[in-house]
């Protein structure tokens, strides 16, 4: 599916959204969603009416910053552990379906 | 009608580090599938990424190297996609606010010299490897969460010249600053092309094709040869270029369109509420600085004023940071510049090119090629024997003093030892004497070689030829 980008501020759009997050709805569940998300929408708008004038945009909502650590290596997983909950394995690889290039 | 090219390239590259940029494992190649893994970089849930401090300092470090603008304030975003390679299902990167802005870096295409503008330098994860099978696929994470850096240029050259002698320039640079060992073989550099054409007589730039995933600079010269030819013919006769993203078969030497559904990616990047920003102080971008080692356009211009060197030579020998330290501690401990630029120049760089290895792993030690060239300006040794003492050096190593002595090596300059050899030459070739005195110069140096063949190379030659002159011309 070649989907387009449709949604706008007023209007998400719903199986466009699901097909990204490769998630199947029926026709029942698109409409059920639709007005949620939409309410959703209506709600958030009202930070809207606030008056953000010479207020720098954040990405978080703690003043926190810098969380660094130094360059150090640490033991890793074993192999077994880490392999643990594969579905599938083969020489010592996560086996997943054929990805088609 | 005439078409011109335009080209940006989008370099990806690994970073020198220790460690990976969100945990401990190592960050290394060539291990075992899937032994340098763990919750954070198999992308188990739960698991909470922690940034590399020097995976930061060697991103700044290049952008300082290559005068981009270092933002104070820089985040971190998730660019959501479903691929096996990527467990967490969103790969962690920075998209509006990426650590370095602008910058630029010098190219030079036949001696024509530009600056090929960078738009961003911005950081993220590498991604694992998958190796695709008859009916599945396989996975494995090692170099998931390996440091890699995006450097995204303008669109700003317009041949596969350009395109190339960037790639190269950059590739110096970073080696310089050691910030990745750029090894192409191991996947250090990865590059995206994109690229379109127009009409001479148009400024509006033509639609573009992307060609991805490229990891030989040759590979981007020849897609890009392809490429523009594709195009050009597609507009000329009268079609048009699809947006499209296109592989490249370098086996087959041809690109060709990937499905559309393979590229139909909507990002939804959004900020990752797991990583706080990144904010730099003056200080700190200052004292990473004052780390920064000389650049290779600093080195040649002190190369040139420190060794007197011809500007060629610099050239050659800075293209290459280890060849440029090499170089250096030659020509000091030989005290002879020029000497140690023409062995590096000729018989260094084709005997590495012949045994295809890099100078950081010869076997000659830079002491080693200063006693050499010592040897020679001495008299002790003449050219022939140095050739044949180097080439004992390069493939046993050892000190050259001893091979001279071990092979007899040394020059003969003593007249009177050589007077009898140049007399029995003159003896033998009586008609190499006459057409000396014909006035045939080449006759003389027919003569000095058959002198050099009963010394078995050894004569020396500012000695025997006076001393040919003087019998032939009594």
């Amino acid at each position: 599916m070649n989907a387009k980008y449709s949604e706008s501020a007023e209007h998400i759009d719903v199986r466009y959204v699901a097909h990204l997050a490769r998630l199947h709805l029926d026709d029942a569940e698109v409409e059920q969603f639709q007005g949620q998300l939409d309410d959703i929408l209506d709600y958030i708008k009202k930070l809207q009416e606030l008056d953000v004038e010479g207020i720098e945009p954040t990405a978080h909502a703690i003043p926190i910053e810098n969380v660094l650590r130094e360059d150090v290596t640490r033991p890793s997983l074993e192999h077994e552990k880490a392999m643990k909950n594969a579905p599938a394995e083969r020489n010592r690889e996560f086996i997943v379906p054929k990805i088609l290039e | 009608m005439e078409y011109v090219a335009t080209i940006g390239l989008e370099t990806h590259v690994q970073l020198k580090t220790a460690s990976k940029i969100w945990c401990g494992c190592a960050n290394v190649y060539g291990s075992r599938p899937n032994t340098d893994v763990c919750p954070v970089c198999l992308g188990y849930p739960g698991s909470l990424p922690v940034l590399n401090r020097e995976a930061v300092k060697l991103t700044v470090m290049t952008g300082l190297m290559l005068g981009c603008e270092i933002s104070r304030y820089s985040k971190w975003d998730r660019k959501s996609y479903f691929y096996p390679d990527m467990p967490k299902n969103y790969q962690i990167s920075q998209y509006d606010m990426p650590l370095c802005l602008g910058g630029q870096v010098e190219i030079d295409v036949d001696g024509a010299k530009r600056a090929v503008r960078l738009t961003r330098i911005h950081l993220e994860e590498d991604v694992g490897k998958s190796t695709h099978f008859e009916r599945s696929s396989g996975v494995d994470f090692n170099r998931a969460g390996t440091p890699l850096m995006e450097i995204v240029t303008e669109p700003d050259m317009s041949s596969a010249e350009e395109a190339f002698a960037y790639l190269q320039a950059l590739k110096r640079i970073l080696l310089y600053g050691g910030v990745s060992d750029c090894n192409l073989e191991q996947g250090n550099m990865r590059c995206d092309i994109n690229v379109s054409v127009r009409p001479a007589d148009t400024d509006k730039l033509g639609t573009k094709a992307e060609i991805k995933n490229m990891n030989t600079f040759k590979g981007v010269f020849r897609a890009l040869k392809y490429e523009i030819e594709r195009q050009k013919k597609v507009l000329s006769e009268g079609g048009e270029i699809r947006q499209e993203t296109r592989r490249w078969d370098d086996d087959a030497g041809v690109t060709s369109a990937m499905r559309s559904k393979e590229y139909a990616h909507d990002y939804r990047y959004f900020p990752d509420p797991d990583l706080m920003p990144v904010v730099l102080t003056e200080e700190q971008i200052h004292s990473w600085e004052e780390s920064l080692p000389e650049l290779p356009a600093a080195r040649r211009a002190r190369i040139l004023s420190e060794y007197g060197i011809p500007e060629y030579d610099a050239g050659v020998i800075v293209a290459d940071k280890a060849v440029a330290d090499y170089y250096e501690t030659v020509a000091r401990l030989s005290g002879n510049a020029k000497a140690a630029s023409n062995w590096i120049m000729t018989e260094m760089m084709r005997a590495l090119s012949e045994a295809g290895i890099e100078i950081t792993s010869t076997k000659i030690s830079p002491d080693a090629l200063a006693d050499l060239i010592k040897l020679i300006d001495g008299n002790a040794i003449n050219m022939t024997g140095a050739k044949e003492v180097f080439n004992v050096l390069f493939s046993e190593g050892g000190d050259p003093k001893k091979i001279v002595e071990e092979r007899g090596l040394a020059q003969v300059s003593d007249s009177s030892e050589l007077e009898s050899v140049v007399r029995r030459v003159i003896d033998e070739n009586p008609k190499s004497v006459e057409d000396y005195k014909a006035g045939k110069k080449v006759a003389l140096q027919f003569m000095m070689g058959q002198v050099m063949r009963i010394t078995k190379g050894k004569a020396n030659p500012q000695v025997v030829v006076p001393l040919l002159k003087q019998i032939l011309d009594a």
